[in-house]
């Protein structure tokens, strides 16, 4: 492996977490998917799910099914950090994921781009740039999470990073594409929230009825353009 | 077959153990906040563990049989009735066509289940039958049980079965204290408490606040402080941990908690412990104590033993009554 070797610690009695860092990179959130891969990929017994985020992996298990399995660790624990740390001497042989480009439209009109207005001026930049310089990179979906199906992406231009608000919305419509930080992400729900609103999609990002009910997942590459 | 809510009560909902597999898409498991009790009754119908049940809260809902039913309700005593005759929790019973179950009055605990013979007919959303209140789907039409629905269940009974005289031995029927010491181990940012703050964490009590919710137990004490200003980004976070606000106050997450977040985890509590705090409400009061993650899987274990004890003299009961 290259850089610093991960953390491993207990995310309760039943989970852990490997933390490759605490950042936000395209570097720490590949080797998070492809740990993440091999793993689902795997299924030891006792595997229930993990969960991938920007520069960590939660591994979620059942502690009976592991003791049974795996009666020469001392614990559940033991057992699924030592295979967590087999998995990670042969990350580098892993193929890399394949990110899915996907193309999402949206209306930046004044009725939807609550916060805009905003976002321009902390920015000293005029609205209309704001859209040009936000439509003109390809983001990566560091993970899924906040509400089913919101996708956190990133990373912003710097020209046109945002704060949080300082007081949340009560009611953020669904489709909504907000702006905290360097990240941008889609209200998948009408929902509280306090990033900053800059238009909105028609596209659903939360399909209840579908077999996979979330449009975006982890690792996909996301080009906005304005409608 | 069916159940008709005549008053639908502040929150009730259809929950079983959860959803899992669907954390990595943002859904969270919800399920049932005590799970003890939901085991424990459904164990005692002859019901798949998993079954789904309904989670109550006080104020109640008062429900009308539209058929025989064997029901057991399990979790918080809020002094149920069928009519006017009080019941008893953690019995099988047996409820008439006509038959009105309401509560009458908080006598312990904060959630109440109640579980019917055969189970609810609820459709699956992602493999589970629990309700998600906030993207409103699964469990009863994706949210809390209103006044004048009906939900069917799938076996009738044409008379009280002839023996019926089995019930929850007291060892394994948790005792809802108000003032509980919660086991729980330490979390990733534990060691960047300031000494007081920690040396308050492991001495003081904690109340549970008014605004508490299934999502998430918002403790008041003394504040909290950390050694240095810590910045985390997003990630996965569980039913249990223990998180530090930023104002100094902790939060534990609850079965609706989300997915990820991004506050500093001081610990998590264990999961053997898990049903004894969702049996809290309001000014409730607890305090943690620190346990080593081997001494937290051993209570599970043990817990898990004894449960398997309940299922086979269940079992063994079931078979005699239906050979009769």
């Amino acid at each position: 492996m290259n850089g610093k070797s991960p953390k491993i610690f207990p995310l309760g009695d039943a989970a852990v977490t490997v933390d490759f860092g605490n950042e936000i990179s395209l570097e720490l959130n590949e080797k998070v998917l492809r740990l993440a891969a091999f793993v689902e990929i795997t299924q030891f017994p006792g595997f229930i799910e993990t969960v991938p985020a920007y520069s960590s992996l939660s591994v979620f298990y059942d502690v009976l099914k592991i003791r049974k399995a795996f009666p020469e660790f001392e614990t559940a624990f033991e057992a699924v950090k030592n295979f967590v740390e087999t998995a990670l001497e042969n990350l580098s042989e892993l193929p890399e994921n394949e990110p899915r480009l996907i193309e999402i439209p949206v209306d930046f009109a004044e009725q939807h781009a609550l916060d805009l207005e905003f976002v321009a001026s902390v920015n000293n930049l005029e609205k209309s740039e704001i859209i040009e310089i936000f439509t003109s990179k390809v983001y990566r979906v560091f993970l899924l999470g906040f509400l089913p199906g919101f996708a956190y992406m990133g990373e912003l231009d710097e020209r046109i990073a945002a704060p949080r608000k300082d007081a949340p919305r009560s009611k953020v419509p669904r489709g909504s594409i907000g702006i905290a930080g360097r990240q941008t992400g889609i209200y998948s729900l009408e929902s509280p929230g306090g990033w900053q609103i800059i238009g909105k999609t028609d596209v659903e990002m939360f399909t209840p009825e579908n077999e996979n009910p979330t449009f975006l997942q982890a690792g996909d590459s996301v080009k906005f353009f304005s409608v | 077959m069916s159940l008709i809510f005549q008053k639908s009560g502040i929150l009730a909902t259809i929950q079983d153990l959860g959803r899992n597999g669907f954390r990595r898409f943002g859904i969270n498991s919800n399920g049932a906040m005590d799970k003890t009790a939901v085991r424990l009754i459904n164990i005692l119908l002859g019901n798949a563990e998993n079954e789904a049940v309904l989670e109550i809260h006080f104020p109640a809902p008062v429900l009308e049989f539209r058929e025989n039913a064997i029901i057991a309700i399990g979790g918080a005593d809020f002094g149920a009735k069928i009519d006017e005759k009080p019941i008893e929790n953690w019995r099988p019973i047996f409820a008439r066509k006509r038959q009105i179950l309401s509560f009458s009055k908080k006598n312990s605990g904060n959630r109440a289940y109640l579980s019917i013979k055969g189970g609810f007919q609820i459709e699956d959303w992602l493999n589970s039958k629990s309700t998600n209140l906030a993207a409103k789907i699964g469990g009863f039409e994706g949210g809390k049980l209103k006044p004048g629905d009906r939900i069917l269940f799938r076996e009738k009974f044409e008379k009280r079965p002839v023996k019926f005289d089995y019930f929850i031995s007291n060892s394994l029927i948790p005792e809802y204290k108000i003032t509980p010491t919660i086991r729980m181990i330490v979390g990733a940012e534990f060691q960047n408490l300031t000494g007081s703050s920690e040396e308050i964490f492991q001495t003081e009590e904690f109340s549970i606040s008014a605004d508490s919710n299934r999502m998430g137990f918002r403790l008041s004490g003394k504040p909290l402080y950390l050694l240095d200003k810590i910045e985390l980004v997003s990630s996965a976070v569980d039913f249990g941990t223990i998180q530090l606000l930023p104002g100094g106050q902790l939060i534990i997450l609850m079965a609706d908690h989300q997915t990820t977040g991004g506050y500093p985890r001081i610990g998590h509590i264990i999961s053997a412990d898990l049903p004894v705090l969702a049996q809290l409400g309001a000014n409730d009061k607890i305090r943690f104590e620190l346990i080593s993650v081997k001494k937290a899987e051993k209570s599970l274990l043990n817990f898990e033993k004894e449960l398997n004890f309940f299922k086979i003299g269940c079992k063994f009961r079931q078979n005699q009554y239906s050979r009769r």
